[in-house]
């Protein structure tokens, strides 16, 4: 269980100045070590002493990691970038609207002044149980807390739970797998980059993670493509209050219009399950087809097919089924 | 090194979560230094040639003598593969190589369970029990061929259909398998799945630590005498064992040289098997 401590437990900090040093403090420490971005995530963990890693490695002073960039036919961010600086950025909001949107909608302006684009997107799920300390599947131990019959459920997943139920939280996560956006790791290996979508895993793959990074990776930049520079997009997010609170649904979607005629579509949902849900049938069935009230109407009863709400979070059904019309609508 | 993994539930007490992954790595090397202590020994002890069977005795027995029906072939080989499945899937994650396991681990532990129950009503009725039973004599001779092989003793008398250490790893391979499918079953209760209604609250959490750690006691020794199982079977002086788990019987010459014709008869049954 969560308990609140005067001080944050101690541990060795290093503050590299370059990508190669804090690497190599990467590869030499590896799962003892915590990579330190904006903070957000990370200092609840370490306050409330559930996680306790023995080496930190605040990156903030890695001038490598910041920054948005043109690369080849689109962008590069730098994964330290912040996430005031996407959402003003004069290139991204002409060009990849979405992503400033998503941006400029997660938590509070104190915050986004703080918080990295690569902290958001790898930050850990806000499943109260798991963050409270409770020793659940995703914490170690043999149970899930958040699916039984009286745990309190609302915010959780009602796609891909396996053991698990928790869901992705992040906002920014979406609008960049809408924009093929490809993620560049930094590992042992060597430097690989990964599609956005497959940057995410859900418990079926690893209970204790959500992403791919390993104890001694880093992911380093983001880039996005030129291919869906200055389509037509669609972000929107629902939550409980309209500030400083994590998303129940978000939608974010990327449409080239021919015509009246969908050329091409991807419509990703966030926050109904444990990786952002890419809606592949519904981008298939809407290919070819007028953006009318009847289209958008189909594809929100298919975007929704195979969920399984838990106890307390079948509203999360319509209102997934109500944001895919949207998005479609207003595209 | 830690035998359990223990956790604070939400009520403040500590309860067992599961067995310590260090069992895992002790059942692998216990698996590889018995092998290794098996080389040693085996490179100073050779076996003595088998005394010749009496000349009438022998002129009774067929050529080809089964030693595995078809039945106890399909079991033994359906059996290994769903353990095989069910131990790659179960340790490949705790050893860092990650993909969704869980559905193909508790179809293969059905698969086992199939299989077993196969096998407890196939051995009930089609097989004799008493030839996989150890007795007071069984033991004795157990005791005798270790004492024999520290050197102490004379060898053991021949066995019958299986020798007394085949049947005691028999054994211990029933305790593990019985051990996993009890506990795995009452562990699909706590994953999503077609036959059981999910109740992760079925058990107490102390009780539920007991599962884990019985499940994962049974696998660990699972995975040593697996070890010790392959590399008796790739023996050059027992290959004619394996072969016999394969084509299902055994050379007349094998016969006379393994087994006491008087302990397990075979010129009427292997006729009728």
């Amino acid at each position: 269980m969560a308990v609140i401590h005067d001080t944050i437990e101690a541990f060795e900090l290093f503050q590299p100045a370059s990508l190669e040093d804090a690497l190599v403090l990467r590869r030499r420490y590896g799962k003892v070590s915590w990579a330190y971005a904006g903070g957000l995530d990370s200092l609840d963990w370490f306050k409330d002493r559930i996680k306790r890693p023995e080496v930190v490695i605040d990156l903030g002073g890695v001038a490598e990691l910041k920054g948005v960039r043109e690369s080849g036919d689109g962008i590069e961010i730098g994964a330290l970038t912040t996430l005031t600086e996407i959402a003003s950025s004069d290139e991204i909001r002409s060009k990849y609207s979405v992503l400033s949107e998503a941006a400029s909608q997660v938590a509070t302006p104190q915050i986004r002044n703080q918080s990295s684009i690569g902290g958001n997107l790898s930050q850990d799920t806000r499943c109260w149980y798991y963050r409270g300390g409770w020793p659940c599947y995703r914490a170690g131990g043999n149970i899930c807390y958040a699916d039984t019959p009286t745990s309190v459920n609302r915010e959780h997943a009602i796609f891909e739970a396996k053991r698990c139920v928790a869901v992705n939280p992040s906002d920014t996560a979406p609008a960049l797998i809408a924009l093929d956006a490809k993620f560049v790791i930094h590992g042992p290996s060597g430097e690989r980059v990964v599609d956005a979508e497959d940057y995410f895993i859900t418990p079926a793959t690893d209970i204790q993670r959500m992403t791919i990074l390993g104890p001694s990776d880093l992911l380093t930049a983001i880039r996005i493509p030129g291919t869906w520079a200055g389509a037509r997009f669609h972000f929107e997010k629902v939550r409980d209050r309209q500030a400083w609170d994590f998303a129940l649904v978000n939608v974010a979607s990327a449409m080239k219009l021919s015509g009246d005629t969908i050329e091409d579509v991807r419509i990703v949902v966030n926050a109904v399950g444990p990786r952002p849900l890419r809606l592949r049938d519904v981008e298939r069935q809407l290919k070819g087809q007028t953006a009318t009230a009847d289209v958008a109407e189909a594809a929100g009863e298919l975007a929704i097919l195979g969920a399984r709400p838990l106890q307390h979070n079948a509203y999360k059904i319509p209102l997934m089924r109500n944001l895919v019309r949207r998005a479609i609508r207003a595209s | 090194m830690s035998f359990f993994q223990w956790a604070q539930n939400p009520w403040g007490q500590e309860i067992l979560v599961r067995i310590s992954w260090d069992l895992f790595w002790l059942a692998l090397a216990g698996g590889v230094l018995f092998v290794i202590g098996h080389l040693v020994w085996r490179s100073k002890h050779k076996e003595a040639p088998a005394a010749e069977a009496p000349p009438e005795k022998a002129a009774a027995i067929p050529e080809r003598i089964v030693r595995h029906t078809f039945g106890s072939r399909f079991f033994h080989w359906s059996m290994s593969a769903a353990v095989f499945v069910l131990l790659v899937t179960g340790f490949f994650p705790v050893l860092g190589i990650q993909f969704d396991w869980i559905t193909i681990h508790w179809v293969a532990g059905l698969v086992l369970i199939g299989t077993v129950v196969f096998h407890i009503i196939h051995a009930s009725f089609w097989l004799r029990l008493r030839d996989i039973w150890i007795g007071a004599a069984g033991w004795k001779e157990f005791r005798q061929g270790l004492a024999n092989s520290l050197g102490s003793a004379p060898p053991p008398p021949k066995p019958g259909k299986y020798p007394v250490e085949q049947r005691l790893f028999h054994h211990m391979v029933s305790l593990a398998s019985f051990g996993v499918i009890l506990t795995g079953l009452l562990m699909m209760v706590r994953v999503s799945n077609p036959l059981f209604t999910r109740n992760p609250y079925l058990l107490q959490d102390s009780t539920w630590g007991w599962v884990y750690v019985l499940h994962g006691l049974s696998s660990v020794g699972l995975v040593t005498m697996i070890i010790a199982h392959v590399y008796f079977a790739i023996l050059p002086e027992k290959r004619w064992m394996t072969m016999s788990m394969i084509a299902g019987w055994i050379t007349k010459k094998d016969y006379l040289a393994h087994h006491d014709p008087d302990r397990w008869v075979v010129t009427e049954e292997a006729k009728n098997r």
